[in-house]
């Protein structure tokens, strides 16, 4: 069993709500090696990244650190096991200085009276890892780069022996990257070992000893990264076997053209020059993390301020704002239910309702009986379990939940819909139920946008796809020609030409 | 499922069953407390309050706070008895809530241009409206013992005070307002999930100040009968109304962090804590218990409140 790992997990799962995101993982880190963690979106990296840190509680399987198995690992236990998390979003006090933040919850005191010694504890820091920083700067005033120095000597305060990177470099330059880069080898040198959770082919093949590659939450292969090339990755992560999931038949009986979109700016990066989409047709939206895709649905339908024009059915918007739109046929199912979706406080019935209130209303006065004519016949139509139109909507589960979302743009009878990740964390059934409905309302002649991480689905769903990079169309391809592994390496070349640009 | 509908039924219905007990043991302890008289008497007392407490709903509903109603109710005291002494009485009555209205207004602006949190910006506007009532009223005491001005607070109406059915009606518009009508609708979202609101079309900032508006002429209609009742207007007035109708907001199971809750709740609220006070009065208790007692209701009630929240 002890194969000399530092740390070791052994049929690690994570299950969100009804959704395995991680299933079976047998992972070992030894000292001093950098190991990648690579997948596609959703593929549950990051899941795992913050389950070896502590962050996240795994709900089967067991961890065991120095051959120790461990009862409850979280965020205090991996500390003073020695093992760190440098989440995404860093987590600094924006007020403390430098010195402050690496040393909070280590200060030396005297009965609680700080001694102020911050400072020169950390020089000897620095002066021993190599990481320098003015330790009297405040948090707030650094780059992100900077603030990831910090996090790195915090972990190196706190005698890290493995620190877990998640996605460090989404934020940094070029040259950041080489500089995080070199602080690993030099953690690695020292004999600790770094996590590394990455989307980034080029990084992973440059710096990692060894590689693990997860599908679907579930562990492919973890092999050194020297056997590996940027051909074996890909394939790895999309899997010799198509997912099993039935798409609906394509909709291919176009009608006129309902939303047109020209030189659409915007000030989050968007730039559109020109998009069309037919009656009936199912255009898909594929990019990496980052890529600015749902930046362009926000443009279109004036969530966000932009430039350029946006027609439905021929008719231009005007005023360029949510409800102008909604007005107009035009809406868009945002990609974080709970977030940006539904109000969890209200019931099913009057989340439907929400962005129709002025149509199910007279003289300022809620029409309760159309309303809950239309949300009986949404449940009934999506199939929405429980089928109760007064529902607690926070009790639903994933798929469920999403039902009531789309349903809730449905309600209106638009022209142009536009999904932004329908079927992201929800189950095999709900999945193919929203599918279903997709096609279905194209048939009916609405114009339809999918914008998805998965690209599995894209392709499945839509019979024109956009590659989107930097907020831009680069590329439009036919999604019954080109596989995925096809789509996947020109999204990876298109991020690499940007690399080489900046 | 069990205990989040348990809790779910405690957050809407413990404060009308702490009511019942409380009556309960306070006509068995006392003779003198379930008389038509003393139940009349405390709704006519509280009716000022339970106005402002009903509007406050709302506001906590959005996800705001009001810190400035004591402050308007201040503005309107001095105002409608200047306006009955210098000008005309039934002038002063229909006015003040509208100054309330607009001083409402004023402070939604605030909060909405300048983005900050309700809690810090009607903290600083109770201190300007405070000050404009010292101003105004030279810090005097304003006399307005005017037939035209005190029958709002003073007569009845079929038996019932006037105060009693401003009341009930504002309640209840405010009530069938936040259950029936879009404006309700949009309330509850708001304070619900701000973001899924604005991406539904609805203009949130428009109805944050709705909100406040509401409060602000909640307050003037409050003061107008406290005024009225005591013909005397003066700066002083409704110091620490603000902290009273929170108060009986959460008391009535308004979840603090907004989208949920309702306007009777509140109401009943304000009478719990009312009860608490009479029966004191009525048995001749220590007064020092008196404030311990009704710190524990409240404390039990945000507990219960924040049970219903942990999902």
């Amino acid at each position: 069993m002890n194969t000399g790992a530092l740390l070791s997990l052994r049929g690690v799962g994570v299950r969100f709500g009804d959704v395995d995101v991680l299933s079976g993982v047998d992972l070992d880190i030894r000292p001093g090696e950098i190991h990648g963690l690579i997948g596609e979106n959703g593929a549950g990296k990051s899941t795992l990244g913050k389950v070896i840190g502590g962050y996240y509680r795994a709900t089967s399987g067991a961890i065991s650190v120095d051959g120790r198995h461990q009862d409850r690992w979280d965020t205090p236990t991996a500390l003073e096991n020695g093992v760190a998390i440098m989440h995404q979003e860093l987590q600094l006090v924006p007020a403390l200085s430098v010195a402050q933040n690496v040393y909070l919850g280590l200060e030396e005191n005297w009965f609680g009276l700080l001694r102020r010694s911050e400072r020169s504890r950390l020089e000897m820091l620095m002066e021993d890892s190599g990481l320098r920083l003015d330790p009297d700067a405040p948090a707030a005033s650094l780059t992100i780069a900077e603030q990831q120095k910090v996090e790195v000597l915090r972990a190196l305060a706190r005698e890290a022996r493995v620190i877990v990177m998640d996605e460090p470099t989404a934020a940094l330059s070029k040259t950041e990257v080489d500089q995080l880069h070199r602080i690993m080898r030099r953690l690695r040198s020292e004999g600790r070992s770094v996590v590394y959770v990455t989307h980034f082919l080029n990084d992973i093949l440059e710096v990692t000893d060894k590689v693990t590659v997860l599908r679907n939450g579930e562990l492919v292969k973890t092999g050194e990264t020297a056997d590996e090339s940027k051909q074996s990755l890909v394939s790895a992560m999309l899997g010799g076997v198509k997912s099993e999931t039935l798409y609906p038949p394509k909709p291919r009986d176009f009608g006129d053209v309902l939303l047109s979109v020209r030189d659409l700016k915007s000030p989050n990066g968007s730039n559109v020059e020109r998009l069309d989409i037919r009656a009936g047709e199912i255009v898909g939206f594929a990019g990496l993390m980052g890529a600015g895709r749902t930046e362009i649905a926000r443009a279109i339908t004036g969530a966000d301020p932009s430039t350029g024009t946006v027609e439905v059915a021929g008719k231009p918007l005007t005023e360029r704002s949510i409800r102008a739109a909604t007005e107009e046929g035009l809406v868009m199912v945002p990609e974080d239910r709970r977030g940006q979706g539904l109000v969890m406080t209200l019931p099913v019935r009057a989340n439907i309702s929400l962005p129709h209130l002025a149509r199910f209303s007279r003289a300022g006065i809620v029409d309760k009986k159309g309303e809950w004519a239309l949300a009986e016949r949404l449940i009934d139509r999506f199939s929405v379990r429980p089928a109760i139109v007064d529902g607690d909507v926070s009790n639903y589960s994933g798929g469920n939940q999403q039902k009531v979302l789309i349903g809730k743009w449905l309600a209106g009878n638009p022209k142009v819909l536009i999904l932004d990740e329908p079927s992201r964390g929800v189950d095999v059934g709900a999945r193919e139920a929203i599918h279903a409905e997709i096609a279905r309302l194209a048939r009916e002649g609405v114009a339809i946008l999918v914008i998805s991480s998965e690209i599995d689905e894209v392709l499945g769903l839509a019979t024109r796809v956009f590659l989107v990079d930097d907020g831009r169309l680069v590329d439009e391809i036919d999604p019954d020609e080109i596989g995925e592994a096809e789509v996947l390496a020109a999204l990876f070349s298109h991020q690499g030409f940007k690399d080489s640009v900046a | 499922m069990t205990r989040a509908k348990m809790a779910k039924f405690l957050q809407t219905y413990a404060v009308l069953i702490l009511i019942v007990i409380l009556m309960g043991v306070l006509s068995f302890a006392s003779d003198s407390f379930l008389t038509t008289r003393n139940l009349l008497n405390i709704l006519n007392q509280n009716a000022p309050l339970a106005i402002m407490a009903s509007a406050m709903t709302l506001v906590i509903i959005a996800g705001g706070f009001d810190l400035s109603v004591g402050a308007i109710f201040a503005i309107g005291s001095v105002v409608s008895a200047w306006l009955a002494v210098n000008v005309n009485p039934y002038l002063g009555l229909l006015l003040a809530p509208f100054v309330g209205l607009a001083l409402g207004y004023a402070n939604g602006l605030a909060i909405t241009l300048l983005r900050v949190h309700s809690f810090l910006a009607t903290i600083a506007t109770a201190l300007i409206f405070k000050g404009i009532a010292i101003a105004l009223s030279d810090g005097r005491l304003i006399s307005a013992r005017i037939e035209g001005f005190t029958w709002l607070g003073r007569e009845r109406f079929l038996g019932v005070f006037n105060a009693v059915w401003l009341m009930a009606i504002f309640a209840l518009v405010l009530s069938f307002a936040l259950t029936r009508t879009t404006f309700g609708r949009q309330v509850l979202s708001v304070g619900g999930n701000e973001e899924a609101a604005i991406l539904s079309g609805i203009r949130t900032k428009r109805v944050k100040i709705a909100t406040f508006a509401i409060a602000g002429f909640a307050a003037g209609l409050a003061s107008i009968i406290t005024t009225s009742r005591v013909a005397l207007g003066q700066a002083s007035a409704g110091e620490g109304m603000e902290l009273q109708a929170i108060a009986a907001v959460i008391l009535g199971g308004t979840s603090i962090y907004g989208g949920q809750g309702a306007v009777w709740r509140s109401v009943a609220g304000v009478f719990l804590l009312a009860l608490v006070s009479n029966g004191f009065n009525i048995l001749s208790l220590d007064p020092f218990l008196r404030d311990l007692t009704t710190g524990i209701i409240i404390l039990a009630a945000v507990g219960i409140s924040a049970m219903g929240q942990r999902r």
